[in-house]
């Protein structure tokens, strides 16, 4: 199960953070500023997978954005290495040619497409068409 | 660049981007939350689309990781917003800005039920996903119902269903009881014939959830599993938009695969046959492609196989191809694969016997212990950690202690953690455990935990031979320059109690000891120096002859330290000094140390302690618990030279006794007391018909079930009784082969103490504990025995026997015949009382470690009491039913002597942790006692049982007893039972009443008396 999702870039500034588990605010912005100390120095040539607490930290470098999933240290690490990836195709096929810009003036949009892709930690949807189709739809009804 | 769409919102954003530093990003954002906290506070003028805008702000700033201790409200109401946008965004921010533990939440339960069970689809989507992502327990209970029509509902779009299945699966995580079972696994099952990938993946993911908590309930979903993972691996009616890379839904494949894990076995063979298919097309099939998602997407599919391969234990050839591949994967440069070769090896290590083939690998695993990239090096020290065994151990512990100079901080402890335990677990001999721990705390001291040292300190102190040797070489490590202060410690313990043996030597006179260790004083913290002077105390001591000026040295030190400030220095410095004065008393005082009682490793413990926690109860972990570990080896078996194992030292040495005999022989002792009547624990045709019912026949108390039980004391002395115990140990150890394994703690104590509460350890030795809790409602018992394995091996050929007396109706369930290393096997026992009796149900209890056959046989505390229920009576009720039961058999009377003398309050208490009820007042002498309870079996239903017990305040040791009820057997057994716990204490003292002749008063009836009081008051 994914614990949380951040996407932060180098300097560490969050452009989005998804919670699964309750955690107190203090506690939020410890993980935060954790997450991003733990992946940020990582030499490009090492796994995508770094133990973090008693779980795990998938993450994947775009440009200069770090996603990173929390998962149970028992989950399959390349599937969730490659939901990354099909999030980042996801964004980059809704904001055409997708960039941190996008995703800071429109953390909104993102919020509602990571809501259609996970839900409760799990893959809900893994179709790209599923997805931008849903959010087409809700666009009409804004 | 994009637009928001809500300009207030971007402008904002803009301004926050272009602020040249935290500071003004700081103000910027404090001047925009006193915006919008004033905003709110004026709510009237607001409209939705304002709402909206600042709670977008709010979150926004949230982000950006600035408190937003307002406006909560605010987002929640939104969620009731009628119109689509409000009611989105509202949806949106109270997901991110509150958990499930928010009182706020609780506000919009109502809301969010009446989005989902509306027609609204889009409000049913929003209010799914925000129970799924953050719903609590209460959501839980409140919503399921709904959430789950919804799932199965033909009528809703795949866009909805797909949802309630992953909000069903966090309810469910949140309380499991809100999917019941029985109706809920064929829905299950057709959910696996959706033609939607969306329901069908949330689906799975649900089905792992359900599966990994029960999947005995779902065995129906596991063929239909099978076709799913079929027909997406032969790319079978795969949606395009469902391949990934041209995989067909790798993510998909990966949880299926993941829920058949959870099956223990799949036994229709035409079902096993497709899935072994799947399984050897996706282990042949997977090549490394330059792609580098499709090699990723590809793989995952693999290891999950590789995992479900290990899981069902497939043929040989199909796991040493597991083993191939992961050979193959742990030498490759791509480090994610390398990674999981290294992750996938170490939990392999776990299920099935491939330890030699990886050990052949062990130079490559060690390459990776030096990897770069931290993630790899830890994966690979698990796996050295779990490989390691009596054959490798030196080369690994080795590695790993050269590893250990260069390791980063952060692996140090967990590094010098494993070490210790590999060593001890794993050690040839005992030199060499002193050995490794020593260059540890020499290596890594700041690394090293206290546990550690003291631990090293146990072994030597319980091992004789060791002494001499651990001596030494704490001699050498004081040699060197600098040291650390942990090495202080334990070398200053170690050359206290050991150094006299080392006498001889040069360089170890207690003079030169003595300087050596005193050198190191100045450059160690206060916490060591009270160890130091120990350790001056015990040098003192071990000098004989005396030596004037050392003493003169020691005392000086001594005196300085005497005003220190420290107390704990401060005392030490006073005792010795004072001490020191009483000459040969101080030799007592400072003896050696005695042997510490065997104990578990707080080092195990603490590594085992550190739990993983995860959404679902890991695949193979479940399985371990099940099976057998081949992979914990433990050498604990003794050495050559004959000294005793390890990890069983510090017991007392009592060789020829066996558990049973003990048990016996404790009986057999009390008996000598002259304080117990025989309670055999073997079904009737035993002993005590047989040798002492000749005997004692004569004196026998009368009764309806004669010669079952006899107040021993009467024989007088405990000659008669001297056979019996014999002949007990005879028979002992013929049945039983002997096993010199004792128990911790007395086993009749232990019974004893049960037979008054409800839960606690029936039996405790070095290798497993015993836990019992019982829970008895009327004539029903319901006990559960827990076994727990303390070791780091497996118990096996466990066996349960139980051997129920002929009231009893018992029935065991299946007890495994393996309990896994550490882990803890509860087996309930069901228990149905049939009949007053007061025999005993016996567990027959025997399994294997090692060489050991340990049997024993233990008395189970379901005992007449536990069938009782204690009632308060009022006189009202109490009279008519006491003169009612006018005589035998239902009434009897008895003087019963030797009694453990017990203050009355004392005798109260006694009387109410047995469950008969002391009613005070109803007696007018206040040195009687009156009880009542109500007794359960299956013959007498329920039947009130009455109680009168007179003593004698000028003599405890004797005192009158009378006992009521509606069944004659119910109060023979009663009174008897009774007698038992006045006078079987498993502490008793030795001194009984003087025997005499038994009072022969049991069957006159009291004098029919018509008024209450006196009929009370006369008896005496």
């Amino acid at each position: 199960m994914i614990r949380f999702i951040l996407l932060q870039n180098r300097q560490g500034k969050t452009r989005l953070a998804k919670y699964y588990i309750p955690l107190e605010e203090s506690e939020k912005h410890k993980v935060e500023y954790e997450v991003h100390r733990l992946v940020v120095n990582r030499d490009p040539k090492f796994t995508n997978f770094v133990e973090f607490r008693t779980h795990k930290v998938i993450y994947r470098r775009y440009a200069g954005l770090f996603f990173s999933l929390c998962v149970d240290i028992t989950d399959n690490e390349l599937a969730y290495l490659e939901s990354i990836h099909l999030f980042v195709e996801i964004l980059d096929h809704f904001f055409s040619n997708v960039c941190e810009l996008d995703l800071v003036f429109n953390f909104h949009k993102v919020y509602l497409i990571l809501d259609e892709f996970i839900l409760a930690g799990e893959l809900q949807e893994t179709s790209k068409r599923a997805i931008i189709e849903r959010m087409g739809e809700l666009e009409k009804q804004e | 660049m994009a637009l928001s769409g809500m300009r207030g919102l971007s402008v904002f954003i803009s301004d926050i981007r272009n602020c040249q530093n935290k500071e003004q990003e700081r103000l910027r954002v404090d001047k925009e939350l006193g915006n919008v906290r004033t905003r709110f506070k004026n709510e009237k003028g607001l409209t939705p689309y304002e709402k909206k805008k600042y709670v977008w702000k709010m979150l926004y700033i949230y982000m950006l990781g600035y408190d937003v201790d307002f406006g909560h409200m605010e987002a929640v109401s939104l969620i009731s917003a009628p119109k689509y946008p409000e009611k989105q965004v509202g949806y949106i921010v109270t997901s991110s800005l509150l958990n499930e533990n928010h009182d706020f939440l609780r506000l919009a339960i109502n809301t969010v039920r009446n989005d989902i069970i509306g027609r609204n689809e889009t409000f049913q989507c929003l209010a799914l996903t925000l129970v799924g992502n953050i719903g609590g327990s209460e959501f839980a209970e409140s919503l399921a119902p709904d959430v789950q029509k919804l799932l199965i509902s033909s009528s809703c779009r795949p866009l909805v269903r797909k949802k309630a299945a992953l909000c069903l699966l966090r309810l469910f995580r949140k309380n499991p009881d809100v999917v019941n079972v029985d109706g809920w696994s064929d829905r299950m099952a057709q959910l696996l014939d959706e033609r939607d990938f969306g329901v069908l993946t949330s689906s799975m993911s649900l089905l792992v959830a359900l599966v990994s908590s029960n999947h005995e309930a779902y065995w129906n979903c596991l063929p239909k599993c099978v076709k799913v993972l079929e027909r997406l691996s032969r790319n079978q009616d795969i949606p395009q938009e469902y391949t990934y890379y041209g995989i067909p839904s790798p993510w998909l494949q990966v949880k299926t695969m993941r829920a058949l894990q959870y099956f223990p076995a799949i036994e229709d063979p035409s079902t096993r046959r497709s899935l072994f298919e799947v399984l050897q097309r996706i282990l042949m099939g997977t090549d490394v492609v330059k792609n580098v998602n499709k090699n990723n997407a590809s793989h995952a599919v693999l290891f999950e196989a590789l995992a479900l391969v290990m899981h069902l234990d497939a043929e040989k050839e199909m796991m040493s191809q597991c083993v191939a591949l992961l050979g193959k994967f742990i030498a490759v440069r791509e480090p994610n694969i390398r990674y999981l070769g290294l992750e996938n090896m170490t939990r392999m290590l776990m299920v099935t016997d491939v330890q030699d083939i990886i050990k052949r690998h062990q130079a490559q695993i060690i390459t990776s212990l030096k990897d770069p990239d931290i993630s790899i090096r830890r994966r690979a020290l698990d796996l050295l950690y779990g490989m390691c065994d009596v054959s490798n151990a030196k080369d690994i512990v080795e590695e790993l202690l050269q590893y250990l100079n260069t390791a980063e901080f952060v692996m140090r402890e967990e590094l010098s953690l494993k070490i210790a335990i590999l060593a001890e677990k794993f050690a040839p001999d005992l030199s060499w455990y002193v050995d490794v721990i020593l260059q540890l705390i020499d290596k890594a001291g700041d690394f090293v935990s206290d546990d550690i040292w003291f631990r090293v300190v146990q072994f030597v102190t319980n091992n004789e031979d060791l002494q001499p040797y651990a001596a030494l070489k704490a001699r050498e490590y004081l040699d060197k320059p600098a040291i650390h202060e942990t090495m202080v410690k334990v070398s200053a313990y170690i050359l206290g109690e050991y150094s006299h043996l080392l006498a001889r030597r040069p360089g170890c006179s207690p003079k030169e000891i003595f300087s050596l260790i005193h050198e190191k004083l100045p450059a160690v913290s206060t916490s060591t120096i009270p160890i130091l002077l120990s350790t001056y105390a015990k040098i003192l001591m071990h000098t004989q002859p005396p030596d004037p000026e050392l003493q003169n040295q020691i005392l000086a030190i001594f005196r300085k330290y005497e005003s220190c400030i420290d107390a704990e220095i401060q005392q030490r410095a006073v005792e010795y000094l004072e001490l020191s004065k009483k000459g040969a008393a101080l030799m007592d005082v400072l003896a050696e140390m005695p042997k510490f009682p065997e104990r578990q490793s707080s080092l195990i413990k603490k590594a085992e302690d550190t739990e993983a926690d995860t959404a679902e109860q890991s695949a193979y972990k479940l399985r371990t618990q099940q099976q057998n570990s081949n992979a914990l080896v433990v050498t604990d078996q003794p050495s050559a030279n004959g000294t005793p194992p390890v990890s069983h030292l510090g017991l007392v040495k009592v060789p020829t006794m066996t558990n049973v005999d003990r048990n016996l022989a404790d009986q057999g002792e009390t008996e000598l007391n002259g304080t117990l009547t025989v309670v055999d624990p073997q079904p009737p045709s035993a002993l005590s018909p047989d040798v002492l019912g000749d005997l004692l026949g004569p004196l026998a108390i009368e009764g309806p079930q004669p010669a079952s039980t006899q107040p021993v004391h009467n024989l007088g002395s405990g000659i008669g009784i001297a056979p019996n115990a014999e002949d007990a140990l005879a028979l002992a150890t013929v049945e039983e082969q002997t096993a010199t394994v004792q128990p911790i703690g007395n086993i009749a104590e232990r019974f004893h103490a049960l037979c008054l509460k409800d839960s606690g350890i029936l039996y405790e030795d070095p290798y497993i504990q015993i836990g019992i809790k019982a829970d008895w409602r009327a004539h029903h018992g319901r006990l559960v025995l827990f076994l727990g394995n303390k070791n780091m091996a497996p118990l096996v050929s466990v066996q349960a026997l139980i051997l129920p007396p002929s009231h009893l109706r018992m029935e065991l369930s299946l007890v495994p015949e393996i309990i896994p290393p550490r882990a803890q096997v509860q087996c309930p026992l069901e228990v149905v009382n049939l009949r007053p009796s007061r025999d005993v149900a016996v567990l027959d209890f025997s399994y294997n470690f090692g060489a050991h056959l340990i049997n024993v046989k233990l008395r189970l505390p379901a005992i007449l009491n536990k069938f009782f229920q204690p009632i308060s009576v009022s006189a009202e009720e109490f009279f008519p039913q006491w003169r009612s039961l006018s005589g035998p058999p239902l009434k009897l009377q008895e003087v019963v002597r030797g009694v453990r003398p017990m203050p009355l309050p004392e005798m109260t208490n006694l009387f109410n942790s047995l469950r008969l009820m002391i009613c005070p007042g109803l007696d007018p002498n206040a040195n009687n006692l009156v009880a009542s309870t109500t007794y359960y079996s299956e013959s007498t239903r329920a039947m009130l049982c009455l109680v009168r017990i007179e003593t004698d305040p000028a003599d405890r040791t004797q005192l009158r007893m009378t006992v009521a009820s509606g069944d004659p057997t119910l109060t023979f057994e009663l009174k008897e039972f009774i007698k038992e716990q006045l006078i079987i204490i498993p502490t008793a003292p030795t001194a009984a009443a003087p025997p005499g002749p038994p009072q022969p008063q049991p069957t006159s009836p009291p004098p029919p008396v018509s008024d209450p009081g006196a009929l009370l008051a006369g008896l005496l």
